[in-house]
């Protein structure tokens, strides 16, 4: 009796250890807000879209078990948790975009058109039409990220198939090239019509540049304007050791925010962004020794985030679920770093920056945390070990925001209640 | 009694043999730790565990606990460039050439890669880094 009496109350123990863990599916959340889990092992999904109806759209990275590599969410019954998964498409990739009634997602060389019909069903799985091909993928930095402006206009960042364009990549004491051929068709956001078919470099044009790799990108529509997250320069430590310890390296380069105008060039592979001095430094590749200041020409940051956390997905808030101050402000997934080790890793949180008078303030503060599965004030010491690492960012259309992981493939939704 | 006292030596010669064979595994081991941490750690994290999709783990590997100790020898020596499939997931990221990393210092690091975390792999002597290298440079021509 006894023991079935201690057995019973391990039990509800381990049931309210287990059920506080599940409350807001593990994040951490301001007040008012909760989150449940949409979706769970679909399989490494990268960014998602979501139609009018409030279908989602997920993009996978590689084929899940099932061999499918996009992914349809529908919740019929509106419980907050999608009950109809369908998947179709072979090939991997990370964009995903819808615009009116046509579905664009992006391989990591090209661009696909699917057709939606009235119920926001794939009409033609299995022939899209290629808008875009041959963007140049040479694995580092691959994947193709795809956003519109108001109109058919579609940005797509091409990513530097290099850490910082040294003779020998990611080699210690190796050159900057100078200037570094990779430019001319990586490194930076290129602009292609959405109407069209068959597109390659020629039909399109060289947006901004000096971009190493760009994933989170979002049109501003308050602004009319396009705001690209990059993700700084790795391995400062290990390529320049008697000019950067573990220490600076951890911190260093900054994750940089920009509002880009056409023709903009935001540095990369010359200059980087320091967060504590607040200035552009010249690449040590190209002579810098960690205080040279580098050429005012290059695209100061409208907000300025800790290294190395890997800014994945950008999201400006247009509804009015949330409070106001959230009106227009953009929304951040961090992936979680890597390269801060030896010394533990940051990320793996959404982050919200606050605007102005469509102009970031600078200031940005952490909106959902504990992605990777660690508990409040406990960092994640080894990339490989968290739970989630979040990605792609999507508004529902009544004003729920869905944040995509890519680890497993959780889809989680963000609402607010007053 | 002359049994008894060759027996005793015999186990004696036994243990001091065991012993400096620790030994010198556990300077390796140290060794290994010290290389692997300037030279691996950035990428393969200090669990081992690498970074999902770029660079693969080194524990739990199945090749990095196999028998082609010269495909490793390989890999350090001449650093590897293509997508690599590894226990059913892909990994991206380029590792660069080591070129300056000496024989023992190759056999120190692989050690220790091999009897760390949840690995419990054979030690590599610098007499197999010989070989393996001499082995790669047969099957380059």
């Amino acid at each position: 009796m006894k023991k079935g009496l201690s057995i019973l109350s391990l039990f509800l123990l381990v049931l309210s250890i287990v059920g506080k863990a599940q409350e807001n599916a593990g994040l951490r959340l301001p007040a008012g807000f909760k989150a449940s889990l949409f979706a769970d092992n679909i399989g490494s999904a990268r960014h998602i879209t979501i139609t009018k109806s409030g279908v989602v759209f997920a993009k996978l990275s590689n084929p899940n078990k099932e061999g499918n590599a996009i992914i349809r969410l529908e919740d019929a019954n509106h419980d907050g948790v999608a009950d109809n998964i369908t998947g179709w498409g072979k090939y991997g990739g990370t964009g995903i975009y819808v615009k009116g009634n046509s579905l664009y997602a992006s391989s990591n060389e090209a661009i696909f058109k699917y057709e939606l019909n009235s119920k926001d069903e794939v009409v033609n799985p299995s022939n899209p039409v290629t808008v875009v091909s041959g963007l140049i993928n040479r694995r580092q930095h691959e994947s193709k990220s795809i956003t519109f402006d108001k109109g058919n206009n579609v940005y797509v960042n091409i990513g530097a198939y290099s850490n910082s364009c040294q003779t020998k990549d990611r080699t210690p004491g190796s050159q900057g090239m100078m200037p570094c051929p990779i430019l001319d068709s990586a490194g930076g956001i290129w602009k292609f019509d959405g109407t069209k078919e068959n597109q390659t470099y020629k039909d399109g044009k060289r947006y901004a540049t000096g971009l190493r790799n760009v994933i989170g990108l979002d049109w501003n529509t308050e602004t009319n304007q396009l705001f690209v997250m990059q993700h700084g320069r790795d391995q400062l430590n290990t390529l320049f050791p008697n000019l950067y310890n573990d220490s600076l390296n951890a911190e260093l380069p900054a994750e940089t925010f920009y509002a880009i105008n056409e023709g903009d060039n935001a540095g990369w592979p010359y200059v980087y962004y320091d967060p504590s001095q607040h200035k552009k430094i010249v690449a040590p590749e190209y002579g810098g020794d960690g205080k040279k200041e580098g050429a005012k020409e290059y695209k100061d940051p409208a907000v300025a985030f800790p290294a190395h956390m890997a800014p994945m997905g950008v999201l400006f808030y247009t509804g009015t679920q949330f409070p106001e101050k959230y009106k227009n402000g953009a929304f951040i997934t961090f992936h979680g770093s890597w390269n801060r080790a030896p010394l533990p890793q940051e990320g793996f949180f959404v982050a919200f920056v606050p605007f102005k008078n469509g102009k970031a303030t600078g200031e940005w503060e952490i909106f959902a945390n504990g992605f990777g599965g660690n508990a409040e004030g406990v960092k994640v010491i080894n990339t490989g070990k968290a739970k989630a690492r979040p990605v792609g960012l999507a508004q529902g259309p009544d004003g729920s925001i869905y944040v995509s992981d890519d680890t497993k493939g959780a889809i989680f939704k963000i609402s607010y209640n007053k | 009694m002359g049994n008894k006292v060759e027996r005793f030596f015999k186990i004696g010669c036994f243990c001091i043999m065991m012993i400096s064979a620790l030994n010198v595994g556990a300077q390796n081991l140290i060794n290994g730790k010290k290389i692997f941490e300037t030279r691996c750690l950035a990428c393969h994290q200090s669990d081992g565990g690498g970074v999902p999709n770029m660079n693969p783990p080194l524990d739990g590997s199945t090749n990095v606990n196999g028998k082609d100790i010269a495909r490793m020898v390989k890999i350090i020596q001449n650093g590897y460039d293509e997508r690599v499939a590894l226990d059913g997931m892909y990994y991206n990221n380029a590792m660069i050439a080591m070129p300056d990393l000496k024989e023992d210092a190759i056999a120190d690091v692989l050690s220790y890669i091999r009897n760390s975390w949840s690995n419990k792999a054979g030690l590599v002597t610098l007499a197999e880094v010989k070989k393996s290298i001499s082995k790669n440079k047969v099957n380059k021509k």
